[in-house]
């Protein structure tokens, strides 16, 4: 069919044809295992696109793929089923993390033909689509979530299925858009990077550049430069370059790049950042280096998911051809290495890290039950005494628990600290103490 | 002020000679560095000490009246002493020449000899009042033969024996300085040579007091292989500088002298001079300090003249004590300290110090490992230690310094050290090459200028950093592997910047490093830009890489291939890697496959099992004897009796190739 339409596409009726190319029917992230019993469908699908569609239609189109997956996994249980061909559409399906479920539904490209009678006939292109092309770019859509949110199970770990689910909402509601499925190709398949060719001494002095201006500035963990949107050098791992590298050469640069060919006096250019006398800016990160109150807008992003987890800050400076990414250390917002709870019998004051939240039905905490068990046992330690004393538990991996009665104040910590001994647990809850509670009176 | 303070010090074995005093007068003789102790005006014996002679020389002579010089000409072949202000005499000291002594009177009338000076083994210059005259002695003859003679007035006269130039202080202020150069082609009489004259221009006096130019404030002394006449300028009270400075004069062997650089010493009072491995050392009596010199790290240039201020805060010379020999020794008396700056001290160029009422002459010499901690900026120091002669250790100490743990320095610092050590490595290696095409070109005999370049202390080669600095640094655990890969790649930098070929072993330095840290990502970038130079050992390193990290095969393969020595070295990994179809297939390609072993081929085909595979290249081979000997049998050198056994077995006799005939 696809060598017919070809083939009148040069005919007397070429003019009356109409090509239509592939485009994005559906989208949609779902887990079985968050609603397995019948009536709590719903709970599974944690994205939809898009979003207008009937709740029906969406808890079956979503049982249809879990069935079809599971029916076919009978079949071949390493390698469950990547796509169904139907007439009208392919559907793709991609499992990223375990139990989460990736599906993206493509239109058959079309050709709507004018039969004799008048009427338009509508032709789908079975056979036009490539398997591997919309495999990838939906693999694609997973790495990219990653990059600026991190793994299904962190958003789950820090929030539940209602953060997950507004991290995707909020990504993938804006990604999808830039989807240009018709103009997907082999090179999506490959993901590639393309290199800027250099000489060896201009590529050591960069080297060079890179090293002392991480050295001079720690918080930059990683480092990647790019010439005319191609890489010269990364210091981030492939797996992680090759997604980034995707989004600032398909996103990122041409978003910038309007501006930069606009005139000097031309409006849009008056927006831009930074001195103009001066061809280098940020296209991420401040505004105004002279102003301190500036606002900083950066994405955040994250790297070796599999591996150490980080979470960084992506900062990216271009100046002419030339541009640079700073990666630089999300710690200051990282969650601290410590969880306490904190009560006063004077006052009843209470302050809990320990807990995220706490309603009459359920008690969220983000530590371990034998944990919390062992807080218990501290606190009934502490009732059976009058003195002010101090405890400290090893508990299990790399867990201490400290606890510290002082004045009827008391005082639980938990720490996670690896191979940590006495001396230096003592260390960070005095640490602790100064920074948290520094207008206190603690005894010693 | 700890011991390590201290960045002058006296030899450790001083020339020890007999105190002056009045039986015994002590002289010495610049040329030859030799102290006199003249007992009695010669009758009790004349003992002669060189630095590096042990053996003194000892003889007697008549005392003929009170000896106003006495020196041995070069090679102590002749010995010339001055008795009175018309003559000088002489004694052979020339084995069956006459010992007889022989005498000389100036030529010029009425003039009195203020001294002489050896210029060879054989030739004398007596300086006098109204001239000067050049003799050649004949000691077989007992006689002299003036050579040239000039005429003028003279105050007083200097001498520096390393260029054999005299300098003679002229005019009523004494500060008009006429040189002579005395040249002494081989086998051939010497010449003398008059260079321009230069004044030195005085500090402005007050006028009640005639300025004059005194000998004692002026020097001379080759540094980094110029002449240097060093005028040693008071503070005058009239002018606003700030203190005492030394003016060096640059005497070129040809054209005027030129006033070139201004030690500034920003004090005041007594002062003398010495130059020691290039550096001008200047000793401050009032303070018992001495501050340095050098005249090649950068100062301020006004655009003729350059000023500089000492290299290093001023300290005295190291405290030494006078070493007890002889019956002292025994008992447990201790040893007694020295006096340093002591007025009785006296300063001779280069580096000599002679304490005439102890008896002792020293060389003053420079401790390197103290300047280290005394320089912090480590580029001038670099810069500093690289002109220096014994540098090599110091330096490679201050690399390791400054990459340790505890004092590391930052990249940019680090940086500019291997630039400085690059930069010179990289002249050494031109010098090197073009002698190399000189020679080559045959230009060795008829350029008698052509020498060999000397390779100094200051070449620190790629093996010495890595043997003394690198190799432990990169085995140091506690190390953050970024601050270590830095480095390397600095000093990897630094040589492509100087256009140096990098060696192996740092590659391989580089590459060990990044594996122990998993960088692979890393390692293979710098491949891709190829900073990590091809070749073969390092194409073989790779391979051994491949089981941790695949990638590394195929970057193995490219080397090989760009290498293009290297085919053998594919064909072995193809092979290895069960791949021997695409092994012939490379080894046709390029044209090697009449050459190749039949046995290998056939052994790694049957490694694979896989029966069409050996079929398909036993009959390669069957194909390649057919075109070659006209015949499809192995011949019983290629060994491969096993394997025709091993097809018989398998496809049968009949499947074997038949021999085609016409």
């Amino acid at each position: 069919m696809a060598a017919a339409a070809a083939g009148a596409g040069s005919g007397p009726w070429a003019a009356q044809e109409k090509q239509f190319p592939p485009a994005l029917l559906s989208f949609f992230i779902y887990n079985p295992r968050f609603g397995p019993r019948e009536g709590q469908e719903e709970n599974k699908i944690l994205f939809y696109h898009p979003n207008e569609v009937e709740k029906n239609e969406k808890i079956r189109n979503v049982g249809l793929c879990e069935a079809i997956v599971q029916f076919t996994r009978t079949f071949s249980p390493s390698k469950p089923a990547k796509s169904l061909h139907t007439q009208k559409n392919r559907q793709f399906f991609n499992e990223p993390e375990e139990n989460f479920w990736m599906v993206m539904v493509v239109r058959n490209p079309i050709i709507e033909k004018q039969s004799k009678d008048g009427k338009p006939v509508i032709e789908y292109q079975e056979e036009e689509l490539l398997d591997k092309v919309y495999s990838s770019v939906l693999r694609q859509c997973y790495s990219m979530y990653k990059l600026f949110n991190g793994t299904f199970l962190k958003a789950m770990e820090d929030g539940g299925v209602k953060l997950l689910k507004e991290r995707l909402e909020k990504f993938f509601h804006r990604y999808l858009q830039t989807l240009h499925l018709q103009s997907c190709d082999l090179l999506d398949i490959f993901g590639g990077i393309s290199f800027f060719p250099l000489d060896k001494m201009t590529y050591l002095k960069i080297q060079s550049f890179i090293n002392r201006m991480e050295e001079s500035l720690n918080i930059v963990k990683y480092t990647a430069f790019l010439y005319n949107d191609q890489l010269i050098w990364s210091g981030l791992e492939q797996d992680d370059m090759r997604i980034l590298y995707k989004y600032l050469t398909t996103s990122l640069f041409p978003r910038h790049i309007e501006p930069e060919l606009a005139g000097r006096d031309s409006p849009i250019r008056a927006e831009m950042p930074g001195n103009l006398q001066h061809y280098g800016r940020f296209l991420t990160g401040p505004l105004n280096l002279n102003d301190p109150d500036a606002k900083c807008r950066f994405p955040k992003i994250f790297v070796n998911t599999d591996d150490t987890y980080e979470e960084l800050h992506l900062i990216v400076y271009k100046a002419m051809s030339a541009a640079v990414c700073f990666m630089i250390d999300g710690g200051s917002e990282k969650e601290p290495q410590f969880k306490f709870i904190y009560f006063n019998h004077m006052n009843l004051a209470e302050k809990s890290t320990v807990h995220m939240r706490k309603t009459p039905s359920v008690s969220l905490t983000s530590v371990h039950p034998d944990l919390m068990k062992i807080l218990g046992d501290i606190n009934s330690d502490f009732t059976r005494v009058d003195e002010d004393e101090e405890i400290i538990v090893k508990a299990m991996s790399d867990y201490w628990v400290v606890g510290k009665k002082s004045d009827r104040r008391e005082l639980y910590v938990i720490l996670n600290q690896k191979n940590a001994n006495l001396i230096e647990v003592n260390e960070e809850v005095k640490k602790l103490c100064a920074t948290q509670f520094n207008n206190i009176f603690f005894l010693d | 002020m700890g011991e390590e303070d201290y960045y002058l010090e006296l030899c450790e074995r001083p020339v020890q000679f007999e105190k002056a005093n009045p039986v015994n007068c002590v002289f010495f003789d610049e040329a030859n560095k030799q102290v006199f102790a003249v007992r009695s005006g010669g009758a009790t014996g004349v003992v002669v000490k060189g630095p590096d002679d042990r053996n003194p020389i000892s003889f007697r002579m008549d005392d003929k009246g009170e000896v106003k010089c006495i020196k041995f000409s070069l090679e102590n072949k002749i010995l010339a002493v001055q008795r009175t202000s018309k003559t000088v005499d002489f004694c052979n000291f020339i084995p069956d020449n006459s010992q007889l002594e022989y005498t000389q009177e100036c030529k010029t009338k009425n003039a009195n000899i203020l001294g002489f000076c050896w210029t060879s083994s054989t030739e004398i210059v007596f300086i006098t009042d109204q001239g000067i005259e050049f003799y050649q002695v004949l000691p077989e003859k007992r006689s002299l033969k003036l050579l040239k003679s000039h005429n003028l007035n003279v105050n007083w006269y200097m001498y520096c024996p390393e260029s054999a130039v005299i300098l003679l202080s002229t005019t009523v202020l004494e500060n008009v300085l006429q040189p002579f150069h005395f040249r002494f082609p081989p086998k051939q009489a010497g010449t003398m040579s008059k260079l321009p004259k230069f004044e030195i221009e005085l500090p402005a006096a007050p006028k009640s007091t005639k300025p004059s130019l005194s000998e004692r404030d002026i020097a001379m002394a080759t540094i980094y292989g110029q002449l240097y006449v060093l005028f040693l300028r008071h503070h005058s009270r009239t002018s606003n500088s700030t203190g005492a400075e030394v003016v060096l004069y640059h005497l070129p062997r040809e054209g005027a002298c030129k006033k070139m650089h201004i030690l500034k010493l920003n004090r005041t009072g007594k002062f003398a001079l010495n130059v020691v491995d290039n550096l001008v050392v200047v000793h401050h009596q009032d303070t018992e300090t001495s501050v340095i010199f050098d005249i090649k790290l950068r100062g301020e240039f006004d655009g003729s003249v350059t000023f500089h201020h000492p290299v290093l805060p001023a300290r005295s010379i190291q405290p030494y004590q006078i070493p007890i020999t002889g019956p002292a020794a025994v008992t447990s008396q201790s040893p007694v300290p020295c006096k340093l700056y002591s007025s009785s001290w006296i300063v001779f160029q280069p580096d000599i110090i002679i304490s005439a009422s102890q008896g002792y002459l020293w060389n003053l010499q420079v401790k390197l490992e103290p300047i280290v901690n005394l320089l912090p900026d480590k580029g001038r120091l670099m810069d500093f230690l690289l002109q220096r002669k014994e540098c090599k250790m110091v330096i490679l100490s201050v690399c390791s310094q400054m990459l340790s743990e505890s004092d590391r320095a930052s990249l940019p610092v680090i940086a500019t050290v291997f630039d400085k050590l690059n930069h010179e490595y990289k002249k050494y290696l031109d010098a090197e090459q073009s002698y190399a095409m000189a020679v080559e070109a045959g230009q060795s005999r008829s350029s008698p200028l052509l020498k060999r370049p000397v390779r100094t202390q200051a070449v620190l080669d790629q093996s010495d950093v890595y043997t003394h600095v690198l190799s432990a640094f990169v085995e140091k655990k506690e190390m953050p592997h970024k601050f270590v890969i830095a480095v390397l790649m600095e000093y990897i930098r630094s040589l492509n910047q100087f256009q140096i070929a990098v060696q192996h072993y740092l590659h391989e330095l580089v590459i060990k490093t990044l594996v122990q840290h998993n960088l692979f990502y890393m390692l293979h970038q710098f491949l891709q830009y190829h900073v990590l130079s091809d070749s073969k050992p390092l194409a073989c390193l790779l391979l051994s890489l491949e089981s941790f990290y695949p990638p590394a095969h195929q970057l193995s393969l490219d080397m090989l291939k760009r290498l293009s020595t290297a085919n053998d070295e594919i064909v072995e990994v193809l092979l290895s890697k069960h791949q021997v179809l695409a092994a012939l297939r490379f080894i046709r390609g390029i044209g090697g496959h009449d050459n190749i072993s039949a046995r290998k081929f056939l052994d790694a085909a049957k490694q694979t099992e896989d029966n069409m595979l050996f079929y398909t290249i036993f009959r390669f081979f069957e194909q390649r004897n057919q075109r070659l000997r006209g015949s499809p049998n192995f011949t019983p050198g290629e060994h491969c009796e096993e394997h025709v056994a091993f097809f018989k077995q398998i496809f049968g006799d009949q499947a074997l190739m038949r021999p085609t005939t016409f």
